[in-house]
């Protein structure tokens, strides 16, 4: 599971990188969301403290890093498991079955959408198309890999790796 | 036929198989032989239009921007590719990422725009990673950066990377989000070209735009131009989902026929079943009937004809045995989800047409609903800052009308009718009649009574008079 709680902070390196996204853009407000991005990467999730470390880093006030953090749903408010698995269901995922590698896995765990396992290793989330459409049914990992053309037997096989890992 | 973006060469991805093969020679052209405006004329000849789904001339966009150096410019490239059914821009970034930056390149140079952003959806994070490396190995062979080739020109190239909002694809919420902002669209007029990016004239590119543009400066504009259909010329990258037998990426001529898309080049329907629906652009668009697959050409013109447009080509096809209504409240789902909230018709109108299609789902749809359904949807088109408003619309609008059938078969005719309705309980459907107008009427009465009791009342005599 990602940390629970945590006091943000980045060390040198990280502040660096900090520093090399304020660089890009002509004004720091666009480095907003790059740096929730090294804070989610690090922590696992995006905290109420963590938004204020990153307003005092870019000098904005944290209800604007507040406003940023919830608009976009890749960011999350809450720690998720120590594996998120990501299941599409849209349209092209639903015709090649999409629905029932979702149902296969809230059964094989009993847990609903956006709910994690009680030891904390898996959480599941209903996402919209991901653009892998034509390797349909697929889901991604932690905002990260992508698993496509999936069966019941090959999820089975992931999640058993994925906890053995 | 030659095949200009997804090219049949071992690991174009690599920088040094890339300039092997022709690479940046069109960006070197560019610079040291042909004017900005020179290169303008020459995309505006092509005859190339945007990729992202509007279809407008891409020349023409570039032609907006001003002249001059008193503002800084931006060029914006959008690979935030999130509608439903649409996987080519991920094609693009895996098989040959480099066409494209070189496309955004010479783009820049003939706007004059020293910086350039790739905005790339953040599921996309390995295609992001690979950008990443092609636009460092980009900088290191010299094609990026501080005076290009010894001319005065400049430009640097980055990457953003979104986290996970379909309305970002929208340029102006993309240029809000670009700026580190919530991805709320902004109201046009001021156009991007004069009024953008931090307040700056910007430019908005689709990734697949882009990577034409080398080919056409190479070839030049009068070989681009009789590639497909003349209306809009060139290559598109079909993107086929669901129910055929070879999904994935193909790229063919504009003006294809549909069907020949789908039997020769994706091995027909799947289990050889007859085609129920097919969504020709992606999830927004509108849907075609079995009977406008068998005439539709695929180019922008041609969809319009049978009553629908090309989108992003991320075309869904759905066999016999499909269930409409079910796709249907799929799609209403994702609009739902994605609406960002800014305009109440979108906002609140998604919603209610999710609730319809959820109660039609489940048995309790009563016959009214349908038009409640083209009702709701003809309230949101037109009336939204951004498209996203009428791309919620069209899927239901157009779905009910054509396989309006299906939508009946749902319905029982004695369902009962719980609430009122009185606007759509009127239209053509016998359900008014059953509705006891005595209840209404004894309500009204009851009201006249209390008002005549009211009056009797001493207070009451006393404050009106």
């Amino acid at each position: 599971m990602s940390n629970e709680n945590y006091t943000p902070h980045f060390d040198e390196n990280e502040m660096k990188m900090v520093q090399y996204h304020i660089s890009k853009y002509p004004k720091p407000m666009a480095a907003v969301m790059p740096v929730l991005w090294m804070i989610q990467d690090k922590y696992g999730w995006i905290s109420v403290d963590s938004m204020r470390y990153v307003g005092e880093l870019l000098n904005l006030p944290p209800d604007h890093v507040l406003g940023v953090a919830t608009f976009y749903t890749m960011y999350f408010k809450k720690p998720m498991g120590k594996f998120h698995l990501q299941v599409c269901t849209n349209v092209s995922c639903m015709l090649c079955g999409g629905y029932k590698i979702f149902d296969h896995i809230c059964n094989k765990f009993g847990i609903k959408n956006k709910e994690i396992t009680s030891d904390g290793m898996f959480s599941i989330e209903e996402v919209e198309c991901l653009g892998s459409c034509g390797t349909a049914p697929m889901l991604q990992v932690n905002n990260r890999e992508f698993y496509e053309n999936l069966t019941t037997e090959s999820v089975d096989a992931l999640l058993s790796k994925l906890s053995n890992s | 036929m030659e095949k200009i973006i997804l090219r049949d060469i071992p690991d174009l991805d690599n920088i040094d198989v890339y300039v092997a093969n022709g690479g940046y020679s069109s960006l070197k052209k560019v610079i040291a032989e042909m004017t900005p405006d020179q290169v303008i004329d020459e995309v505006k000849k092509s005859g190339l239009r945007g990729r992202g789904g509007a279809c407008f001339s891409t020349g023409m966009k570039w032609s907006f921007m001003p002249k001059g150096n008193e503002k800084p410019k931006f060029l914006c490239c959008n690979g935030d590719e999130s509608e439903p059914g649409s996987f080519k821009d991920r094609e693009i970034f895996e098989k040959n990422p480099h066409q494209f930056i070189e496309g955004a390149l010479i783009a820049a140079y003939a706007m004059g725009i020293g910086a350039v952003y790739t905005y790339i959806r953040g599921e996309y994070w390995k295609w992001f990673n690979i950008m990443e490396k092609s636009v460092a190995d980009a900088y290191k062979k010299g094609f990026i950066g501080k005076n290009l080739f010894g001319s005065n020109f400049s430009v640097e190239m980055y990457n953003h990377m979104g986290a996970g909002a379909y309305i970002c694809g929208e340029e102006t919420s993309l240029m809000n989000s670009l700026e580190g902002k919530r991805g709320y669209p902004r109201v046009k007029p001021p156009f991007p070209a004069v009024s953008g990016m931090w307040g700056n004239p910007t430019t908005i590119n689709n990734i697949e735009t882009l990577a034409n543009v080398p080919a056409i400066i190479n070839k030049g504009g009068e070989w681009f131009s009789k590639i497909g259909d003349p209306r809009q010329p060139g290559t598109l990258l079909f993107g086929v989902s669901g129910d055929v037998n070879k999904p994935g990426v193909y790229e063919l001529p504009t003006g294809i026929p549909l069907m020949e898309l789908i039997n020769d080049h994706c091995g027909g329907v799947k289990d050889g079943k007859e085609i129920k629906m097919v969504i020709p652009g992606g999830s927004s668009m509108p849907p075609l009937t079995r009977e406008e697959c068998l005439i539709a050409k695929m180019d922008n013109e041609s969809l319009k004809e049978v009553g629908s447009m090309i989108g992003t080509a991320g075309v869904i096809v759905m066999a016999e045995g499909t269930d409409v209504v079910d796709v249907i409240r799929r799609v209403t789902k994702f609009y739902y989800h994605e609406s960002c909230g800014q305009c109440t018709p979108c906002r609140e109108g998604c919603g209610w047409m999710l609730k319809v299609l959820n109660r039609i789902m489940d048995g309790s749809g009563r016959k009214s609903d349908l038009d409640l359904l083209i009702s709701v949807a003809e309230n949101i088109e037109g009336n939204t800052i951004c498209a996203l408003g009428d791309a919620a619309a069209w899927p239901v609008k157009h779905a009910v009308r054509k396989f309006r059938k299906d939508f009946e078969a749902k319905i029982k005719d004695d369902t009962p009718l719980p609430v009122l309705n009185k606007v759509h309980g009127l239209r053509e459907s016998d359900e008014y009649d059953t509705i006891t107008f005595q209840s209404e009427q004894e309500v009204v009465e009851g009201l006249i009574g209390t008002v005549q009791e009211l009056s009797q009342n001493e207070d009451v005599k006393r404050f009106s008079s």
